[in-house]
Formats: structure tokens, sequence, C-alpha cells
């Protein structure tokens, strides 16, 4: 018993010399990730927790802003055409880097560190996760010290990959000039402590857990930040952390927040902070397989285009597909899944406003009377069980999507909206990490797609959706020829859809790009291919005492942590 | 004693290495992917250029030796280099194990998350040890009086109720009702005086309160059995019949042979402060081994995966040896062969 | 033949005399242990609640009722309803009737393959050290990251080849048999080396009666009361090890109810109205359920070990 005394006894008075600690001034930021940062190289990282995290300390030329704005952060003004950044040919654009800028250490910020940022991500063996930025990037030169101009191969209508938002920032070549391609991995300190030109810089960095930010001392702006100290602590779940903020207190702020609305509402009346939220580019939609995904075919059969010989048995049927679009209450997933998190939508591009189409809006009303007959007419007979059948051909569903109790929720309300339609709907949940990874060995990814129908969340990258629609050309349909890559998940094809993409990609007037991409939406939509269900927002909570924030939908969401204060 | 133990040891080296076999197999059947937690925006392509750059690509067989080499050679040496500041061989160069998900070596982060581990976990085995053994004690002297009766039942509640349960029930009273104590484990704090020493309790509350009564009624259900067996044996009631004192009996000669087995038990139980309550952990936010395991699970994480539980079963392996020998040693009845 | 016989009615004598049956050892245990009593009053309760619930009271567990969400205790419902308008006490029912049905499967594997392990490394010395070796093994693979792993693992694989309801229980009673049997097949091992030395087995041996007719005839029935206290062990050890796995989100899928999974679902909703009363419900049926089978098995064990029995 003596000994345990003494193991105790010892046990405080080494508690006793630890040494230092935080003490919870006003003047520290707390904020609470639930999923931890791993690393604090946006290059390298494994999701958007990293590149959060990472934004408070590395920047870009130039950021989005809440409203979808472009804004010049390292560069002095967004290039353009009429002031010349931007040639009339489109194949280059020049960026000028502010010349107050210095890195923490103290070193100035130069076009080098931008073309060294460019040969660090596009190394063959490094694995950067921003590679995507840099395609049709021929190269990226520094004209001279502060001015930077990156060719592309091709016209490019929307030169603003590169160095723009928080997931392709500049890295100082100093720091990293002995990480480059493989080596990359081997840098550790690097990872975890880059040197950058932001507000903060990292104090202490571990791995999953905390990151301990101190304010920097060189930052650009007179008197900002206003924090002496940031902490971000990860680890737990989404609803344990909105408590932490709007509950107990604990913390200033808490990311991504997606937990139901009444968890949410009822946390909020204890008043100690609030809800916030942002729209982006975010869309919920169910996307329609319009190939045979038989189990009993063959891994070069299922769920395989094979150029439109492999048809669905039944979702091939447009009016089948409509009718489930129709029998959808999107106002009630909403209200239950989403609250202020989402709004009904019938686009695959909901925001930037410009873009959105209006003439699809009528799918906002569920219409299972509309279905039925839809149904009915195109032959659909409802068997004794209640399920509609023709030829022998059962509407029976499978229906998948990722572990998450809110796609778990709207899943089971959709099963039973497709019931009242004579529908039979089995779910299926996949783990996160399986669905939407994408080991080509692995028959459950999204890519795969071995369902009828499957549900998640897309996006796209920046507030210019050129891309985006690109997703839904033939070429882009993923197969074993492929290795599965490509981004046309539910092989949706036709040759109308390619050639209006053709035009696109031979439009420079943005007026006429917009109506174009306007129209490719529409013929998703139409087409059913995908079925939207969902425009969701960010979701985080901040104290009450947290000022100077805003939320952004379109680019880290600490991406004006400098302009953050607290006021008692 | 001597040629029991190597035996022993020579033993555990091939289990060991099933072991690893069998992990290692396991986990890279897995379905699970690292590039599964990136946004959507990211393309296919990038992500199998990631995959590459991770090794994945490689065939299992030259995945499964470089971990062996990196795992068994190459980290022990940079150990030893650490402590004795030697310098082995060509150090620079030489290939650590790395996580995926943080691309830093496996054993820096598993040093880095120990302390928190140690303090809940093992602090939270101490406490429970310290109340087991009297109440087990007394039960099992006081057999099926109304302290045995209430210890009982305390002790079974303390082994069937799951560790989440009670730990959501605490922090439903304690941090939501009252909110006396924080709901989150803050790795950072660092005591220095007395306030914060104040904090650091509070904070360790609850995840050492909810371990330490499930050890507590596992072990103290143990201690009374083992009292009890003693109570029945001859040596007692000798000692009964000389005279001597029942209290005399129970802590001279009962007490003595009663904690042989839960001493080896104690041993036994070591291994699990490292494998951490991976539950405890994960309601409380102490972001410890065992969490460390968990993030490492859901991102497929599998060289981190792979050496940590590696790791403990190396550490159960050990503890079950230390266990026999410290039974060898109290008990000079037990001889090895 | 006859001889042989004699031998098994001498030996079923013998055996009257020394080892009560397995029967009498349990309305003994549970006749002298007040807290056995109890729990097997409860458990017998819990039982027949979750297989009879059912058919009296018919709610569908998985019906979404978007007019009745996250309401209290009424009529209608009897103990609320969840964020889905999905009825409680339905969904405790059926919970309820799959963490038993794992509990049990779980248990009978375990006990299947300890039991087997055990007799044979007993009896066949060859084998004792290879099986005994392999138990070790066992013993020193860290359990719960295993777990963890091979569900990730065979998910898909099972869900397909049985469904995803059936697929998902083969699984977890398959994993949680698969890892507990090594403490069942360590007892077992050593009843069967103390009964080997017997008379009436070494009789048996000496007439020639083959190995599989002595395990079965002679050893197996004369070690049922370890093995029983092994079952109430092993339910309440599959009880909890389904609910852990459902609490850390990778047991049953969140549309198909069970005790551990709506305390998941519960315990990420605290906070809001009526979420505790979704904590407490399927957090006091694990408890009691496993309480009142520990109990049980309690005095199963001191009734059965004559050396803690009363003094």
């Amino acid at each position: 018993m003596r000994r345990f005394k003494t193991i105790v006894l010892l046990t405080f008075a080494v508690v006793f010399l630890h040494s230092c600690s935080l003490d919870f001034s006003s003047k520290h930021l707390k904020l609470l990730y639930w999923q931890a940062p791993s690393m604090l190289n946006p290059f390298l990282s494994s999701g958007t927790k990293d590149m959060e995290a990472a934004s408070i300390v590395i920047e870009p030329l130039a950021r989005y802003d809440a409203n979808a704005n472009r804004i010049p952060i390292l560069a002095t003004k967004i290039p353009t055409i009429e002031n010349g950044g931007i040639p009339e040919d489109r194949r280059s654009i020049t960026w000028h880097l502010r010349e107050d800028v210095v890195w923490s250490d103290g070193t100035p910020l130069t076009a080098h560190d931008v073309v060294f940022s460019w040969q660090y991500c596009t190394h063959e063996e490094a694995g950067c996760t921003a590679k995507d930025s840099f395609r049709d990037v021929e190269q990226v030169v520094a004209v001279n010290d502060h001015t930077v101009r990156i060719d592309f191969v091709k016209p490019n209508p929307f030169p603003f990959g590169p160095f723009v938002g928080s997931i392709c920032p500049v890295l100082q070549a100093e720091q990293f000039k002995d990480c480059l391609g493989l080596r990359a991995q081997e840098c550790t300190r690097e990872n975890f402590y880059p040197i950058g030109t932001g507000p903060y810089i990292v104090d202490r960095f571990r791995a999953n857990d905390t990151v301990v930010y101190r304010a920097n001392p060189r930052y650009r702006e007179e008197d900002k930040p206003f924090f002496r100290k940031v902490v971000i602590k990860g680890g737990g779940d989404a609803p344990s952390a909105a408590r932490a903020v709007l509950q107990t207190g604990e913390f200033d702020y808490a990311w991504n927040l997606q937990i139901e609305p009444e968890v949410l509402s009822s946390m909020r009346e204890s008043g100690k902070g609030e809800v916030v939220t942002a729209f982006g580019s975010q869309v919920e939609r169910i996307m329609v397989n319009q190939t045979n995904n038989d189990a009993s075919l063959d891994s070069d059969t299922r769920s395989v285009f094979m150029d439109g010989n492999n048809p669905h048995p039944f979702l091939s049927d447009l009016s089948v597909r409509r009718a489930l679009s129709l029998a959808i209450d999107r106002q009630v997933l909403v209200d239950i899944g989403y609250g202020i998190a989402g709004e009904p939508t019938c686009n695959v591009i909901s925001l930037p406003e410009q873009y959105v189409s209006k003439i699809n809006d009528d799918c906002k009303i569920q219409d299972i009377e509309e279905a039925n007959r839809i149904l009915d007419e195109a032959g659909w007979v409802r068997g004794t069980d209640g399920i509609r059948a023709k030829d022998g051909v059962r509407l029976s569903l499978l229906y998948q999507t990722s572990t998450n109790s809110v796609r778990q929720g709207t899943q089971s309300l959709i099963k039973d909206m497709w019931q009242q339609i004579g529908v039979e709907t089995e779910l299926r949940n996949i783990d996160a990490a399986v669905f939407f990874g994408s080991d080509a060995g692995s028959p459950d990814t999204l890519q795969k797609f071995y369902a009828d129908v499957q549900m998640y969340t897309n996006s796209f990258e920046g507030n210019d959706p050129s891309n985006y629609v690109e997703g839904w050309q033939c070429e882009n349909v993923p197969g074993p020829h492929n290795q599965w890559v490509g981004v046309n998940i539910s092989r949706g094809c036709s040759e109308e859809y390619d050639m209006l993409l053709e035009t696109l990609s031979e439009t420079f007037d943005p007026a006429q790009r917009i109506v174009i991409i306007k129209q490719l939406n529409d013929m998703v939509v139409q087409n059913y291919w995908e079925i939207p269900l969902i425009h969701r927002a960010r979701v985080s909570a901040k104290s009450n005492s947290l000022k100077g924030f805003e939320l952004n939908g379109w680019d880290s969401e600490l991406w004006n942590i400098a302009d953050w204060y607290r006021e008692e | 004693m001597l040629k029991y133990l190597s035996k022993r040891l020579l033993f555990a080296i091939p289990t060991l290495i099933v072991i690893s076999f069998v992990l290692f197999a396991l986990l890279d059947l897995a379905p699970n992917d690292p590039t599964g937690n990136l946004p959507q925006t990211i393309p296919p392509e990038v992500r199998e250029e990631i995959r590459e750059s991770l090794g994945l690509n490689k065939p299992f067989h030259i995945r499964y030796f470089k971990w062996m080499q990196q795992f068994f050679i190459n980290e022990p040496l940079n150990l030893i280099e650490e402590v004795t500041g030697l310098e082995i061989g060509d150090s620079e160069s030489r290939l650590r194990v790395r996580s995926w998900l943080t691309r830093s070596p496996v054993v820096d982060l598993i040093i880095e998350r120990l302390p928190q581990t140690l303090w809940v976990v093992g602090l939270s085995y101490i406490v429970g040890i310290m109340i087991a053994l009297p109440i087990g004690v007394i039960s099992a002297y006081k057999q099926y009086s109304w302290f045995d009766q209430i210890g009982t039942f305390i002790s079974m509640v303390g082994f069937s109720v799951p560790t989440f349960f009670t730990g959501l029930v605490m922090i439903l009273i304690f941090s939501v009702g009252l909110s006396w104590l924080p709901s989150i484990y803050d790795t950072t704090h660092v005591v220095r005086d007395l306030p914060s020493l104040w904090f650091q309790i509070k904070q360790m509350a609850m995840p050492v309160t909810v371990l330490a009564f499930y050890n507590a009624a596992q072990l103290s259900r143990f201690m009374r059995a083992s009292v009890l067996e003693n109570l029945n044996l001859d040596y007692v009631r000798t000692a009964r019949a000389k005279g001597l004192h029942d209290r005399a009996i129970l802590l001279k000669h009962i007490l003595r042979n009663s904690m042989l087995p839960v001493v080896t038990m104690i041993a036994l139980g070591v291994p699990t402060i490292f494998t951490g309550a991976i539950i405890t952990e994960q309601v409380f936010r102490v972001n410890g081994i065992g969490q460390l395991l968990i993030t490492g699970i859901q991102s497929a994480d599998i060289p981190l995966v792979q050496s940590l539980s590696f790791l403990f079963a190396v550490l159960i392996v050990l503890f079950n040896l230390l266990a026999d020998v410290i039974y060898g040693i109290l008990d000079p009845r037990i001889r090895y062969e | 033949m006859a001889l042989e016989k004699a031998a098994t009615a001498a030996q079923s004598i013998q055996d009257a005399r020394e080892n009560p049956s397995p029967w009498m050892i349990v309305w003994i245990a549970l006749k002298n242990h007040k807290g056995a009593l109890v729990g097997a009053g409860v458990f017998t309760f819990i039982v027949l609640v979750v297989l009879i619930g059912p058919f009296i009271y018919t709610v569908d567990p998985i019906l979404t009722d978007s007019s009745a969400l996250s309401q209290g205790i009424s009529w209608n419902h009897p103990l609320g309803t969840d964020n889905l308008g999905r009825d409680m006490l339905a969904r405790m029912l059926s919970g309820g009737r799959i963490a038993l049905a794992v509990g049990f499967a779980a248990m009978l594997l375990s006990l299947f393959v300890g039991t087997a392990i055990g007799v044979i490394a007993g009896y066949y010395k060859r084998l004792d050290g290879p099986l005994m070796r392999l138990t070790d093994l066992f013993l020193a693979l860290p359990l719960l990251p295993l777990l963890l792993v091979i569900i990730m693992l065979f998910r898909e694989t099972l869900r397909s080849a049985f469904g995803p309801e059936m697929g998902i229980f083969f699984l977890i009673v398959f994993v949680i048999g698969i890892t507990s049997w090594m403490q069942t097949a360590r007892i077992v091992r050593g009843e069967t080396l103390a009964l080997k030395e017997r008379e009436f087995v070494l009789a048996a041996t000496s007439m020639g009666t083959s190995g599989w007719h002595i395990i079965t005839s002679h050893i197996l029935p004369n070690i049922l009361s370890p093995i029983m206290v092994s079952a109430t062990l092993g339910i309440a050890n599959a009880i909890i090890t389904e609910s852990t796995l459902s609490f850390l989100g990778l047991g049953f899928p969140p549309d198909f109810p069970t005790w551990g999974r709506l305390l998941f679902d519960g315990a990420s909703q605290i906070g809001t109205e009526g979420s505790t009363a979704r904590v407490i419900w399927p957090g006091l049926a694990i408890s009691l359920t496993v309480l009142s089978v520990n109990y049980i098995g309690d005095a199963l064990r001191d009734a059965i070990d004559p050396r803690v029995r009363n003094k």
C-alpha cells in the first residue's frame, strides 16, 4: 500500500514539474476541428482539414471571398484582359507580387517561390493533391523578382487554377528545396512547420491532435492579427464539437457541423454562440446508373458503359428516372436532415448566381400522383406486393451512399417516398473512406457504382464551373479501360452534350459561356442522369464574442482569420 | 528458470512474426483507400498518383519485407542513436516507417501520444487497483455480508455497463447538466501552478473515473475469489487453531498468498494501458494511442495501424511472460522445467 | 461391449454422487444466490419481451414519420420517437432481438471452437503443443483493432452473399466468436487433462474404446459445468462487443437498429430535446442484460467451485 501512495505522490510531483502552459486569456483563439489536421503542407494533405489548418500560415496569390469574388492576397491585383494581365489569346496569365510581403523568417517573397511551388507540385513522384490546378500549364516563369507568368498549352478561358484558393498556395522555395519528388515524404519538419506569409506562425504541431500558432510579427498588415495565439484542437465528432462551442463555450469556433438540424437548434438555445452557414457549390445529388450493374455480370461488364450497349434494365427508361425525381419531397429532406444547412435544389450548379438555371424549379414540389401517372403510362404495372414491374423487370433499386447519419436518414426518407410510387428500395451504406476512395481493386467505390442509384455531394473548385461541366462527357465514363478513373459517374452520355461542350471550349465571351453552361446543366438534370436534391451550405459554429468572422463557402473557412478579434 | 525464460522467449519470436504477417495481410486486403478523405474535386488520376507516391502499388511481399526491415532494424537503430547520441552507419538515408496520413515517422507519433495515454489510462489503472484490493479482501472476509452484497453489485455493474455508456452518462451529468467538468481533453495543457493543476485534475476526472471503475470492478472480483480460496485452506485453519487473531491471519497470511494470482492479473492487464482504452479516449476526446489507432483505421493509414497493432501484440506477449516470471518469483512452489 | 457398458454405468453412478447434473448445479446455484435469482428473472423477462414483444407491439421499427419527430413519451409512442420519427419502443424491441441473437450465436460459436480445441489439446498429447501455441497466438492478438479491420475487410463480401442484414450478422457473430474462444479452450483443456487420469476414463481407454467415443460420452458430459460458466461470460462479452462495434459506427448499418447502434445514434444527439432518453434506454437495456447474465455466471462459478462455496 505504501508503494501506491508513493506512486500517487510522484504522479502529482511530475504534474507539477511540467513547465509553461497556455492560459486562457482573451488573447487566445480556440478552434475545434473534429477531424484533426494531419500535416500543414496542403500539397500532400489527406483532406480539407489539413488545407484549412495550413491556410492560416501559407497563402495563395489570390483567394475567393465569401461572395465568390477573387481577391488578391500575395498579388497586387487580379489579372484581367483590361489590365493586361491576360492576353487576348488567353494563353497565359501574369501576376504581380506585392513587394511588402516577407516570409515569417524575414526573407522576401519572390517570383522564384511561385515557380518553385509549381515545380514542387508537378514533380512526377510528388503525389501532389493540387496537381489538377496545374492542368494545361506549360510553364511558370519568373519574369522578374516580383512578376510571374503562367503559360498554358492552349487558350484557357479560365486561367485561375494555379495559385488561387487554399488548395494551391505558394511554398517557400528555400525551405522546401530539398523536398522535391519522393523526398517530399521525408520532410517531416517542413511538412509540420511550413514557413509562411500568413498572419500566424506554427508554434507547435501535434499530428492528428493539436496545432498551436502564434502571431506573425512580420505580417504585412500592421496591428494584425489580433490574437496572440491560435489553437486548433482536433478529434471527436461533429455533435460534440458543436456542443463545445454552443453549449459549454469551451471553444470559439467549430468547423463543419453536418449534424441534424434539431440538434444544432437546441444547442443554440444555450446562447453561448451562433450557427453560421455559407453556400458554395456543394450539391447533394442522386446519381442514376445508366448501365447494367447486375451482380451476376463479370467485372468487365458490370456497370461498364460499353458505348451504350450495356443499358440498365429499367433506369435507362427516362420516365422511371423522372418519376423517381418527382416522388421526392426535397423540402422534407432539408427540414429533417439539413435545416439551415441546406435548400432544395433542382440544378447541379446551384451557385454562383449567374450560372443558375431557373427552368427546372418545378422539381421542388413533390408530385406523387404525377409520378404514378407517368409510370402507369410507361407500362409499369403494380404487382400484388405493390411493386411495379414490366416484362418481368421489377422496379427494385439498390441505393448506396456513404455512412453518415444524415445520409442514412435521407436514404430512409426517400425509400419511403419511392415506396409510394411502387418502387422498392434496398439501402446500403459504405464506409466513407472506401466509398470516396478510388482504389481500383475495391468493389465499393463510387466510381465502380455497383448499385442502381447512389447519393453524395459534389462540387467544383473555385467559382467557375467550366471544368465541372466537362465531367459529363462520354469519354469521362469510368470503366476498366481507364482503371475506373473518370468523373462521369452516372454514365450518362449523349452526343448533343459533347457537341455543346465543344462549343463551350471555343467560346471566350463570358456572357455566352454562362448561357452554354446553363444549357449543359439543364441537359444533365432533364436527362435525370443526376437527381439534384439539396444545395448544401457549410455550417460552422462560433462563439458570441468572436467578431470579424465571415464564413466562406468558396475557400478556406479561415480565409480572413487575420481580421478575427474578440469583443468581450 | 533461465532456461525456461529463454525457451519462452524463443517461442515468442515466431509467434510475433506470424502475428505481424497476419496483421499485414489483413490490412493489405482491407478495401480502404488513403485518398478517401480528399475533397471530391480532386480527380481520380491525381489520387492514383498520390497512391503511387505512397508506395501502395508495389507488390505485397516487397512492402511486407520493407516494413519488417524498417520496423525491426531501422527504427531500433534510430532509437539507440537518439538515446546514446552515437551515429551508427548512414542514419540520414535510413528509411523509417512513415504514416501515410502525416508522412512523419510512426514511432515519433507514438512517442508523442504516449504521455496522454499513460496519464489517463495508467492513472486509472492505479486508482482502480487501489480501490479494488481492499474491497475484494473485505468482501471475501465477510462473504455474503451487506458489504459483500453491495460490493458485488457495484463491481458487477462496473464490468457489465459498457464504458461508452458510463462515459456518456457522465458527460450528460457533469458537462452538459452541471457544466462542472470539460468534455474535451486538452492535450496541450501543461501544469505549472495550482490553477492549472486544478484544471488538469478536472479534465482527467471523468475519463479516469470511468476507466478506474471498470478496472476496479474486474479486479475486486478477482481479489475476492482469491481470498475466498485461501480462507478455506489448511494453513488458515492451523493458524486459527493456534489461536491467532483473525485480523492477523488475514493481513499476514491470507493477504500475502492471495495476492499472488492478483499480481499476475495486474501484470497481464498492463498492455491494456497502452492499447489505450480506445472507447474511453474516443468518448472524452483524449487524443492518445487509442485515438491514433482509430484515426489510422478510418483513414486507411496502413503503416500506422500495422505498427501500432504489432506493438500491442509485443506488449501482450511480453507481459504474459512477465506475469509468469513474477508468479514464479513470488511463489516458490512453482518450478519451471 | 458389455464391459464398456458396465464402465459407463459405473461412471454415471459416480457422476451422480460426485458431479450433480449441470441443471442441478444451475438450480442449486440460483437457489443459493439471491442476486443470481433476480438476474435470471430479469434475463428471462428481457428475452421474453424481446421475443414476444414484436408480436404484440406491431409498429414497424424502420418506418419514418415526419409528423412525429423527436417526440417524448406518449400513448402512440410509449418510449417516444427518434429524430426521424421512428418509434423507439419498436426499435428497442427489434434491437434487442438482434443483440440477443448475436449474443447467443457468438457464444455458441466461441464455445464450440473453444471446447473442441480444449478437448483435443487435452486428450491427444501430440496435438497439445501446437493447439496451445495457437491459443497463445490468438491471445496475443490485439483484438479490437483486429475486429475493426476484419469487419471492414469482409463486410461487403458477406453482405453480397447473404444480404445486408444476415451478412453483417454472420460477420459479427463470426468475428466475436473467433476472437473469444481462448479462455474456454484453456479451461476445457485443464479439465480434460484431469479427467483423463480418472479411473473410468482409464478403464474405457484400456478396453480400447475409441478416442471420439471417450470424448463424447465420458469427457464432455463431465466438463459441462465449466462450459456453462464460459457460456454466460460468452453471452455477456458478445453483447458488449457488438454494442462497442456499433458504437464505433462499424457494426450493423444505421437502418438496422441494434442497442449499440441506437446508443450511438442517441449519443450523437446529446443535448437536444428527448435525446437523453434515447441514450438512456438502449444503454440501460445493454447494461441490464449483461448484468443479469453476469450474475447468473457468478452464481454458477460459486456453485461448481467447491473452494469458494459457503464456509
